[in-house]
């Protein structure tokens, strides 16, 4: 009894908390070109230019580039059908996906199935248990940064690419933070500019 | 017609009279065309290559030419020493040789205009400064009104010197209603070239080193300190070397009013270096750069001290008056404040002001052979415009150059000898 | 001959109508000559600019475009910088000089990225630009990137003696680089090392230049002129981003219309806390700088 109601409680949170997350500004029309999608963030080509207000309503799709999954392993119900049962259990991975270093946050909290839907791994979940594509991922970010999706949607985090007086091109979260791994790792600079010198060239 | 013949006979007598003259001054005039022409090929090769051959670059975008023009502004203001006691206070030895003084104003702005032309990075624009075919940023840009000031300031110098050598070649008193006005007109003139060049540095918010009130007032110290020291060693060489008599009375009241200005010169220096140091904000390190180095970056520092104890030894050279009398100390005094305001407003402004740069980085500037040497083919310029105005002037105040007058190739005159009221100075 | 027909103060008739003469040929002059392209009238400045394409294509081979585009109405353009998220890595330097046609050699760069230290904060007395770690970020230091700030009150074009430097209606600060004189005193004015001089004849690699360029921006520069960031004029007043804002790969740079009160920069001027460089010159720069975590 008291689980139940613990868990009412809970899930209206988060939808109180989720709605209030994508409770950004009024509408805009879908519409902006999805890009060439990468692993890697390079930006992609220019979106298209002036439509309406680009700004986004609450709960509206925002249309992003194809998640960037690596090769092979999508769709997870491949595999994750009903011959493997799963398995929540907090374990290291040792038959497969061993090669995966999870390190999303320090303390460590999260592990697979709470983002993965262990009963439909096509799918992720939000905390109160609804089901997200993989193309809307960011719903799932969201949920814990916050203030990193109300940036996103308003075009401010993340790199910008297409036209400052059209509609805005937004990429996937995971197109530049790899949801397992997430912290950037360092990059060579390029080369420092040259000092002045009295020699003429 | 009567007028183009005696224009005619002005120049071609002109012409004469510099080819004649004895062996040291055809070396003088040989020394000064050699370093012309180093000048012209060390500026064929700027114009060639490009500024690149100086050693200015991003960080420190003004230097040696540009520290040059400061200087040279106040020289040419320093013309003013002479035309106050002689128009204001009608002061009769003063006024024999005041116009002399605006010869020297004229040379030096006409180096002044040479040094600004090497140094912008497309010479072949600079009518892009004049209307009505330029476009003259006026009243907004300091530079604009630096443009019209000097030009304005060579014209009254030029018209007010014309004027009067060319009436008396003619044999005629010069105009009063001419010279007078413009006279007068060229003291406040004088004053409006070095302070306007002041506000070119002064008005500029991100060089702190620069931005202080004192500038203007500092400029006009150390060109009165600098300019008329020239001018003392070129009268006593006329008086050596012609049989120009220059008054005693005259040096002496020169000299002493030298002696002010290079007080106020040294106390506006110690107030800056009060300013900077007592207040100690981050932007003291332009100050420190130049008196003690920055970093291990040293180059300017023996500048700044050389400058400094040419300063305060012309300082005690001029203010006992025994010293100032002696033509053996008066002389050392002349050049060590003409080399001391030399440093200090050339390299000693512009250099500092500009090192470490808006974004905090030092480099260091020092010029480079190629900027050496078209300096001193401008400066070669100058001395010799001057020079060769001097011998004209000189002859034709001492009555051997006139119309009624053709000089024997034995120096003696021919003819009738102007009226003594058609000279100046009477 | 007769008598000299002479005024009172001398002048003769003959040398008035040479002076007249002379006056008349100045006004044609001026009125047909060679002039500022900020007052040269519509069809003269597409004229120039035909001929500047004409002199490129032959210079470089390619086909060079000027564009001749306009501000838009309504629009006034603003750059916001995040400084929490910027790593160093120079990426911006490298794609503006690609964009803009910067000479490699003598190398030129708009933007310079100074490496400061995070217990001390924004003071570019320490700043660092010749930063060459292994990797960055590196510890404890923070990345400044610095380009022309476009101020509203610049000082830059305030001493131009000829004009040669002017803001246009969407905030841009532009050069006309054919009638700057190179006297440098915009450089000396501008507080952020943000101008740069041709201290001798450009050069960029055969097959590096961006052919599509726009006068007042990044069309090839004659030695001996000044230069500097125009927020990619030929891109942002066709609708796109400046270079370094698309190549950015952390989304440091943000850019838009400052009027418009949906646009990026408004947000963050609404939402994060924001700095500008060297405020207390009060030269309000458009360029802001801000900490979005």
């Amino acid at each position: 009894m008291k689980l139940t109601l613990a868990a009412v409680i809970a899930s209206g949170m988060v939808a109180t908390s989720m709605l209030s997350a994508c409770a950004q500004a009024p509408t805009a029309p879908p519409g902006a070109e999805a890009s060439e999608a990468s692993e890697a963030s390079q930006a992609p080509e220019g979106s298209q230019a002036a439509e309406a207000s680009p700004v986004k309503a609450p709960g509206q799709r925002i249309e992003v580039p194809p998640p960037p999954l690596s090769d092979g392993v999508f769709p997870c119900s491949f595999c994750h059908n009903e011959d493997l049962p799963p398995n929540r259990t907090r374990r290291p991975l040792v038959e497969m996906h061993g090669d995966l270093v999870l390190a999303h946050d320090v303390a460590g909290r999260l592990w697979c199935v709470d983002c993965h839907d262990a009963t439909d791994y096509d799918s992720l979940h939000l905390a109160g248990g609804e089901k997200v594509s993989f193309d809307e991922s960011y719903r799932l970010c969201g949920q814990c940064h916050g203030r990193n999706i109300r940036d996103w949607t308003a075009g401010v985090h993340g790199r910008r690419t297409g036209q400052w007086n059209g509609e805005k091109a937004y990429l996937l979260c995971a197109s530049c933070h790899s949801a397992h791994d997430v912290r950037f790792k360092s990059v060579t600079p390029m080369p420092a500019p040259v000092p002045p010198t009295r020699a003429a060239k | 017609m009567k007028t183009v013949h005696l224009f005619a006979r002005f120049v071609t007598g002109s012409v004469r009279l510099i080819l004649r003259g004895n062996n040291l001054y055809w070396a003088w005039v040989a020394f000064l065309v050699i370093l012309i022409g180093s000048g012209a090929l060390a500026y064929a090769h700027q114009v060639h290559t490009g500024l690149v051959v100086t050693a200015m670059r991003d960080q420190v975008s003004w230097g040696f030419y540009i520290g040059n023009f400061t200087f040279l502004v106040g020289v040419a203001a320093a013309a003013v020493v002479l035309v106050i006691p002689a128009y204001v206070y009608d002061w009769k030895p003063i006024r024999e040789i005041v116009v002399y003084g605006e010869l020297m104003a004229i040379s030096a702005i006409v180096m002044c205009l040479l040094f600004v032309l090497v140094d912008i990075g497309r010479p072949e624009r600079f009518w892009h400064l004049l209307p009505p075919l330029g476009r003259l940023n006026f009243p907004q840009s300091i530079l604009a009104w630096d443009v019209v000031v000097l030009n304005v300031y060579l014209l009254i110098n030029f018209a007010v010197v014309t004027h009067i050598l060319y009436r008396a070649f003619s044999g005629r008193h010069y105009d009063t209603r001419v010279v007078i006005p413009l006279a007068l007109l060229s003291i406040p003139m004088a004053v409006s070239i070095h302070t306007v060049t002041a506000f070119l540095y002064n008005g500029l918010p991100a060089r702190p080193y620069w931005n202080s009130s004192i500038m203007a007032v500092q400029f006009l110290a150390s060109a009165f300190s600098s300019g008329p020291a020239i001018l003392l060693i070129a009268l006593q060489l006329l008086r050596r070397f012609t049989r120009f008599d220059i008054q005693q009375d005259a040096i002496d009241k020169i000299a002493e009013l030298m002696a002010y200005a290079i007080f106020l010169n040294l106390f506006l220096h110690g107030t800056e270096v009060f300013k900077e140091f007592y207040s100690n904000a981050e932007h003291v390190f332009h100050a420190n750069y130049w008196w003690w180095g920055l970093e291990g970056h040293r180059t300017l520092v023996p500048f700044a001290w050389t400058a400094l104890t040419l300063n305060l030894g012309a300082f005690i050279l001029f203010i006992v008056p025994k010293w100032r009398r002696n033509w053996v100390t008066l002389n050392i005094g002349c050049l060590a404040t003409y080399a001391g305001c030399y440093i200090e407003k050339g390299m000693g402004l512009i250099i500092p002001g500009l090192t470490p740069d808006t974004l905090g980085e030092i480099y260091e500037y020092f010029p480079t052979m190629t900027e050496l040497r078209v300096a001193a083919g401008v400066f070669a310029i100058g001395f010799l415009l001057f020079t060769l105005m001097l011998k004209i002037a000189v002859a034709i105040s001492q009555g051997e150059f006139g119309d009624q007058a053709v000089v024997e190739p034995n120096g003696a005159p021919d003819g009738p000898l102007p009226e003594p009221s058609a000279l100046p100075g009477h | 001959m007769g008598p000299k027909a002479e005024g009172a103060d001398g002048v003769s008739r003959r040398e008035f109508a040479s002076v007249a003469a002379a006056a008349a040929a100045g006004f044609l002059l001026t009125a047909c000559g060679p002039r500022r392209l900020q007052e040269m009238p519509r069809e003269q400045l597409l004229r120039a600019i035909r001929e500047m394409e004409r002199t490129y294509a032959e210079r470089y081979g390619t086909g060079v475009t000027v564009s001749d585009a306009g501000p838009q109405p309504g629009v006034e353009f603003a750059y916001a910088l995040d400084i929490s998220r910027c790593i160093g890595c120079r990426q911006c330097v490298y794609a503006c000089v690609e964009e803009n046609n910067q000479s490699r050699d003598p190398q030129v760069h708009w933007i310079r990225v100074l490496s400061m230290n995070q217990e001390e904060g924004v003071d570019f007395a320490h700043a660092d630009p010749y930063y060459q770690p292994d990797q960055v970020p590196e510890e404890g230091r923070f990345y400044v990137p610095v380009q022309c700030q476009q101020c509203r009150n610049a000082p830059c074009t305030k001493v131009c003696p000829t004009k040669a430097t002017w803001t246009e209606p969407d905030g841009i600060v532009v050069i006309d680089y054919d009638w700057c004189i190179g006297c440098r005193y915009c450089m000396s004015a501008c507080p952020y090392g943000a101008r740069h001089f041709n201290w001798s004849e450009p050069s960029i690699p055969e097959g590096e230049l961006n052919p599509k360029t726009h006068y007042l921006g990044n069309r090839p520069r004659p030695r001996g002129v000044v230069e500097k960031c125009t927020f990619c004029i030929q891109r942002t007043r066709a609708g796109g981003y400046p270079a370094c804002v698309e190549v950015c790969p952390v989304g440091a740079r943000k850019f838009g219309n400052i009027l418009d009160p949906e646009s990026e920069i408004r947000y963050i001027l609404e939402n994060k806390r924001v700095l500008v460089l060297k405020k207390e010159l009060n030269t309000v720069p458009r360029f802001f700088y801000f900490y979005a975590t």
